[in-house]
């Protein structure tokens, strides 16, 4: 396991230095909006963004609902996220080894309401998939569950 | 104006047995009826959700409080954001004639169910995930588990699914779908798996 590890260590920070195109589209690679219905944004390094369905996440973004919205996101670890109107999730942190199925996730739901089904990184290390709210923080184990905030 | 009255009645209904919470957690069971488990932690103590529709509020005091969720508190609070939950990812296993590139006849026809299946979602991507049999170490089954996944990529590229679309993954050994000890020489575990969201 460390070899393998080690060497797309060394591939990731060869790509770094090389300044080449692989790292923007791992970034891209996160997540895809499947669902997007009514008033749906993406806030990114302070921008506004729209998103529909097909658009990528990014870890860092904000995924914000009005009050007519509601949008379900795949990431590629098979995690599904959804959210209903009025709602504001942050992907605080998302990182997935696709060969050895570690890494971590972290959201924060600021408000509304989330619906969790939770992924391949839930599934190999325990410990790894984190949800906060401003009150709390959720240790997921598996597998699906829902989040409320607000009001 | 009716709405402030609503709450306020509700806030002094609500002070008198328990502290009104801001937050509420719900487990459910999976689509197999299974249940999984999710530790809420709060400022000052914390709670195991393990039991279908168990639920869990925070109090003022940064308690925990454990509770059951009723299924139209569910469907009340969360039924819009259960309504946007994209389609389960599916997953459709393929195998290669012995020593060819070739896929086998029934892998052709799995071919043909993961393109209905993708035609049948919005904006679907996958990702094609190379197995290994049990033979030989991590790294070198590792590097032939991608290989093989690279190569399940430009067949289906060739077939009009856009690259952009497919995410490769070798996954080694480590998931054999036929459990078999080290060393042994398992076709059946050399094949590759197409996740489709």
């Amino acid at each position: 396991m460390q070899p393998t590890r080690s060497i797309v260590i060394r591939r990731f920070l060869l790509a770094c230095a090389c300044g080449l195109a692989p790292i923007a589209s791992w970034a891209n690679d996160i997540a895809q909006f499947k669902v997007a219905k009514g008033s749906v944004y993406l806030e990114r390094s302070g921008q506004r963004l729209s998103a529909r369905v097909g658009t990528h996440l990014q870890a860092k973004d904000i995924v914000v609902t009005g009050a007519d919205g509601s949008a379900g996101i795949a990431f590629v670890d098979n995690s599904l996220l959804s959210i209903g109107p009025n709602s504001v999730l942050a992907i605080e942190r998302y990182a997935f080894n696709s060969t050895t199925h570690e890494g971590a996730f972290e959201s924060s739901l600021r408000k509304g309401t989330l619906s969790v089904v939770s992924g391949k990184i839930a599934k190999q290390s325990p410990d790894a998939m984190k949800v906060k709210t401003p009150s709390s923080i959720l240790g997921v184990r598996g597998t699906e569950f829902l989040v409320h905030f607000g009001d | 104006m009716h709405r402030h009255y609503a709450a306020l009645i509700a806030a002094l209904v609500l002070g008198g047995c328990a502290t009104p919470s801001q937050d509420l957690v719900v487990l459910l069971p999976d689509k197999e009826g299974k249940v999984g488990t999710v530790v809420v932690q709060g400022q000052k103590g914390k709670t195991v959700l393990n039991t279908a529709y168990a639920s869990a509020r925070t109090t003022s005091e940064g308690g925990v409080q454990r509770g059951t969720a009723t299924q139209s508190e569910v469907k009340d609070v969360f039924g819009s954001a259960l309504a946007a939950q994209p389609p389960r990812p599916i997953s459709f296993t393929l195998y290669f004639e012995s020593g060819s590139d070739e896929f086998t006849e029934q892998s052709k026809q799995e071919v043909k169910r993961l393109l209905a299946e993708m035609a049948r979602r919005q904006a679907p991507d996958i990702t094609v995930i190379g197995h290994t049999d049990q033979v030989g170490p991590d790294p070198s089954n590792d590097a032939l588990s991608l290989q093989r996944a690279e190569r399940v990529k430009s067949i289906l590229a060739g077939m009009g699914i856009p690259a952009e679309r497919i995410l490769t993954a070798g996954r080694g050994r480590r998931e054999p779908l036929i459990p078999a000890a080290d060393g042994v020489s398992e076709p059946r575990n050399r094949r590759v798996e197409i996740s489709v969201r």
